[in-house]
């Protein structure tokens, strides 16, 4: 299958007073059409500002992307990271939709939530005013949110957290988008307006088909939700499988690591929690070799003079390490 | 057994690149502060030039060409020096009694100075104090504070000094504590605002709860973060006290008329300012450049002294 | 209400406690017997609260006392001086919104380039130049060296029935608002470099909204709150700055009345012109704070 958007050797830096910040190095990954992909990694890992880049929804002035970003559906074949600004404004909202962690900062406090869902309809399809709230009441019914005629004209702060995010989700699904990219969507949210959430995401993508890049630091979260698993550290993809692979069969020791910090009732009594040492890598440093390596308890000598490939482990599961965690030794062909 | 040694390892060494790292970027922090107050000229130029009127103001006598109260029918509307007529004696001009106009801004600056700084530190001193109370105590006691500070704050401030000025009369004295009086509204604000900030901050509320006792908790952990914010806002109030005596000055209600000062040779010169002009334009420039320094001063202050300026551009 | 009162027992107790108002009325070289008779005569001899209690009923009926000058009440001096300084203010700020804010929201939205450092540039330049001397420079300029305005005065032409204020009132207007200029300059700037900043202008860009729609319901929308109180507490010191511009270019209004009222210890007048003066700014703080209310839904709905 062809996939839908195929990043290849993306790189994001930042430039500041400090000097250059290496946030993203060399992600290369695949989306394939109505599949969920989620991105995990700790705080800092690079996961929002990847997506972030894929949009050139950085600040330009500081910020340089590099790479690929091939963007493929019916009749469209394009380069996300080629486009202009304005031709870049036809695909976001409209066939790549975002949804952030926190929705009360992400909503205009100053309009009310239905001018926002009817506002990219206008602008992407082309509809009348009366047409856009049509659907958009349409819209906020489709997420669950009850009174739709009243909460057209209410304010963001009028709503719950768990409202306010339904309605995120209503403006980024307005347009039918192919891809929706939501980062970290429910870290805001207690649990249990966390699980309506997921299970609205879910029962969208089914019914719309979209393709989902769900950013999370939870991997509870992930494995009921996602199909794919691409982890993240220091700004790379260190481990990229399906999501059951992924848990059952961890190749690179940051995925081991975190697996091992979830408790579950699985390993109760049998293993005790186990935590990663140390602190997320220097990303003032241009990397020169694995970024893991300061934290990792398999790091030997190549370790710290070459970043490691993309070795394939098996079909769709690849991982970013020179040890062999499965025979417990490094790699032969190192 | 034997991953758990490799833990023990693993963790010493960790341990050590974190310190390392923490220790770096302390060190980095220093340089980039340093880095910010370079960068920033126009601070330093600010507090030159705000150095250059204090050393104008105490060393007045010596660095006046003449005696800024001597009059000299003879030599009187001299033009200044690069005017048509003007001479390397009087290098600003005379005024219409013949004054020296360069050696009265000169003893100008005492005036300004000495109300600038008087007053500030009457209204700092006492607006503190009460902003302290206020924020500290809460309650009764800072809801009547807080009325009466927010009546006098909504008042026309100019207007209220002008009727002030009225009623007391001319003297240095009276002028230095108007303002320091009418500008403690500003610092109490100040003050309180920052206080219930901190009241909000952890290490208050910890010390609190371990029972330190209230002197030690307002002169240990809230004196020392007031202080920042409140010098930046002497450095603006300052400047503009030293607009205020001026404009008092130009409307005839500061000093006796018969003292040098920017505001007064202002209101002289106003009389004159169809024929003579240059009476009128150089004490305004004085004014001018003292605003000048003291606001770029005061920016850099108020970058410097604001933690979330110093963490630059993201 | 509340505020009102406590504004009015404020200037009442000021002129009382800060100094003896018959002092202000007299020429120094009057006698003691001569000031007590004054004194008596005006009834400040009495006890505080009594005077209170009395020029609180007068004020009520607005009776503010006589002008000596004048030989008229003073209320209805200062409410005839009222229009042209509420015109001259409202010229003022009407040329520091336009310059003001289009000099902020361009130097904002294109931070560190020339825009920006012009923005900052005038910000800086208001709070230096005092505004009297800029007034004198003016004249110097525009009035003696180029005779492109009138040195002093009010000069109207008549429009609808309507006496307005030709050129005359140029000059004044400017020299009046460049100090707001460059506060409304530097805290626009501000306001639109913090919107621009915030997470929904990002969702508005990851929307692919057009640049136009971004500016005008996200970044410009939002910028516009902080504003319009800084515009409400500016538009009282452009009033009060009218005491020293009307002085300088003579325009017939309330700060040219409070200066002449303060030279010719007019007593009564500076007290009726203070007090409407302060009038009139809190019931602009009023109109500001509805304003807001308005324009924040944030607000309107607490």
């Amino acid at each position: 299958m062809k996939p839908i958007l195929a990043v290849e050797k993306l790189n994001t830096r930042f430039e500041t007073f400090a000097g250059s910040v290496y946030a993203v190095n060399d992600i290369n990954f695949e989306l394939f059409p109505g599949e969920i992909l989620a991105v995990v990694g700790e705080s800092g890992s690079g996961k929002s500002v990847t997506m972030l880049s894929l949009l050139g929804l950085l600040p330009g002035s500081s910020s340089r992307v590099s790479g690929r970003a091939q963007f493929s559906t019916a009749g469209i074949d394009v380069d996300l990271l080629s486009l202009s600004k304005s031709e870049l404004n036809r695909y976001r909202g409209n066939h790549i939709s975002l949804i952030f962690q926190d929705a009360l900062r992400s909503l205009n406090p100053v309009t009310t939530v239905g001018e926002q869902i009817s506002e990219s309809l206008i602008t992407h399809l082309g509809y009348n005013k009366k047409k856009a709230r049509r659907h958009a009441l349409e819209l906020l019914e489709l997420v669950g949110i009850s009174q739709p005629d009243k909460r057209y004209s209410s304010y963001p702060h009028m709503f719950s957290g768990g409202m306010r995010q339904r309605a995120m989700i209503a403006i980024a699904i307005s347009c039918k988008p192919e891809i929706l990219i939501a980062d970290e969507p429910t870290t805001a949210l207690d649990v249990t307006i966390q699980s309506q959430i997921l299970e609205l995401a879910r029962r969208l993508q089914r019914e719309l088909g979209m393709a989902v890049i769900w950013i999370t630091h939870d991997l509870g979260v992930v494995a009921g939700l996602a199909d794919r698993v691409l982890v993240m550290y220091g700004g790379t993809a260190v481990e990229i499988a399906p999501v059951d692979e992924l848990y059952e069969n961890p190749r690179h020791p940051y995925t081991e690591g975190l697996l091992g910090a979830i408790p579950s009732i699985a390993n109760k009594g049998i293993k005790r929690l186990v935590s990663i040492d140390g602190s997320p890598p220097d990303l003032f440093q241009a990397p020169r070799h694995c970024q893991f390596v300061w934290r990792c308890p398999y790091a030997f000598e190549p370790c710290w003079q070459n970043i490691p490939q993309n070795y394939e482990i098996n079909k769709g599961h690849y991982s970013k390490c020179f040890y062999d965690l499965q025979n417990n030794r490094p790699r032969t062909e190192v | 057994m034997e991953k758990e040694n490799g833990d023990i390892t693993n963790n010493n060494s960790t341990g050590l690149i974190v310190d390392e790292q923490e220790d770096r970027s302390i060190r980095k922090k220093i340089q980039d502060l340093w880095r910010l107050l370079w960068r920033d000229k126009s601070g330093l130029l600010g507090l030159t030039i705000f150095l250059i009127l204090v050393f104008a103001a105490i060393f007045a006598p010596m660095l006046s060409p003449h005696d800024p109260l001597q009059q000299n029918l003879i030599m009187s509307r001299q033009p200044p020096i690069w005017a048509e007529g003007g001479t390397t004696e009087h290098i600003l001009g005379t005024d219409n009694l013949g004054r020296d106009i360069f050696s009265r801004i000169i003893y100008g600056t005492r005036v300004s100075i000495m109300v600038g700084f008087l007053g500030v530190s009457m209204a700092f001193s006492l607006g503190m104090m009460i902003g302290l109370v206020a924020g500290y105590k809460g309650g009764t006691v800072d809801n009547v504070i807080m009325t009466l500070t927010n009546m006098v704050l909504s008042l026309p401030y100019l207007v209220f000094v002008v009727f002030i000025a009225a009623i007391l009369g001319n003297s240095l004295l009276n002028v230095i504590l108007i303002f320091g009086f009418t500008d403690i509204p500003i610092f109490v604000r100040v003050t309180r605002g920052e206080v219930l900030r901190l009241r909000e901050e952890g290490y208050i509320e910890a010390a609190m709860s371990i029972g330190q006792k209230t002197p030690v908790i307002i002169f240990k952990h809230i004196m020392p973060n007031l202080l920042g914010p409140l010098i930046t806002l002497a450095t603006f109030e300052m400047s503009a006290m030293i607009f205020y005596e001026a404009g008092l000055g130009f409307l005839g209600l500061s000093v006796p008329p018969t003292v040098p000062s920017w505001g007064n040779m202002l209101a002289e010169g106003r009389q004159y300012l169809t024929i003579y002009p240059w009476m009128s334009i150089y004490p305004g420039l004085a004014i001018v450049l003292t605003g000048f320094g003291m606001n770029l001063f005061g920016d850099w202050l108020r970058d410097v002294m604001d933690p979330r300026m110093r963490l630059m551009k993201k | 209400m509340a505020l009102l009162l406590g504004v009015l027992f404020m200037v009442f107790i000021l002129l009382h406690i800060t100094g003896d108002p018959v002092s202000l009325m007299v020429s120094r070289h009057a006698s003691p017997a001569e000031i007590e008779a004054l004194r008596e005569e005006l009834g400040f001899n009495r006890p505080l609260m009594v005077q209170f209690a009395d020029f609180l009923t007068d004020a009520v009926q607005g009776d503010f006392g006589r002008s000596f000058r004048y030989r008229q009440p003073a209320m209805g001096l200062v409410l005839e001086r009222i229009p042209a300084t509420i015109e001259l203010a409202s010229a003022a700020l009407l040329m520091a919104i336009l310059m003001g804010v289009t000099i902020g929201i361009l130097g904002g939205s294109n931070p560190n380039t020339i825009l920006d450092s012009l923005a900052r540039g005038l910000g800086l330049l208001g709070q230096t130049i005092p505004t009297f001397w800029l007034g004198l420079i003016l004249i110097i300029i525009f009035s003696l060296h180029l005779g492109w305005f009138p040195t002093y005065g009010r000069n109207t032409f008549v429009l609808f029935g309507m006496h307005l204020p030709d050129k005359s009132i140029i000059l004044p207007a400017f020299a009046l608002s460049l100090f707001t200029t460059g506060q409304l300059a530097r805290f626009t700037r501000s306001a639109v470099l913090e919107v621009m900043n915030e997470e929904y202008v990002t969702t508005a860009r990851s929307k692919g909204l057009g640049k136009m729609r971004i500016y005008s319901r996200y970044i410009l929308k939002n910028s516009a709150i902080p504003l319009i109180s800084i515009i409400g507490v500016q538009f009282s010191y452009l009033l009060s700055g009218s005491i020293y511009i009307e002085t300088i270019f003579s325009w017939p209004g309330l700060g040219n009345l409070l200066a002449e009222a303060v030279s010719t210890r007019d007593f009564f007048l500076v007290q009726a012109t203070a007090f409407f003066t302060s009038l009139v700014v809190i019931g602009l703080h009023l109109v500001t704070d509805l304003i807001y209310m308005l324009v924040d839904p944030r607000i309107r709905y607490r």
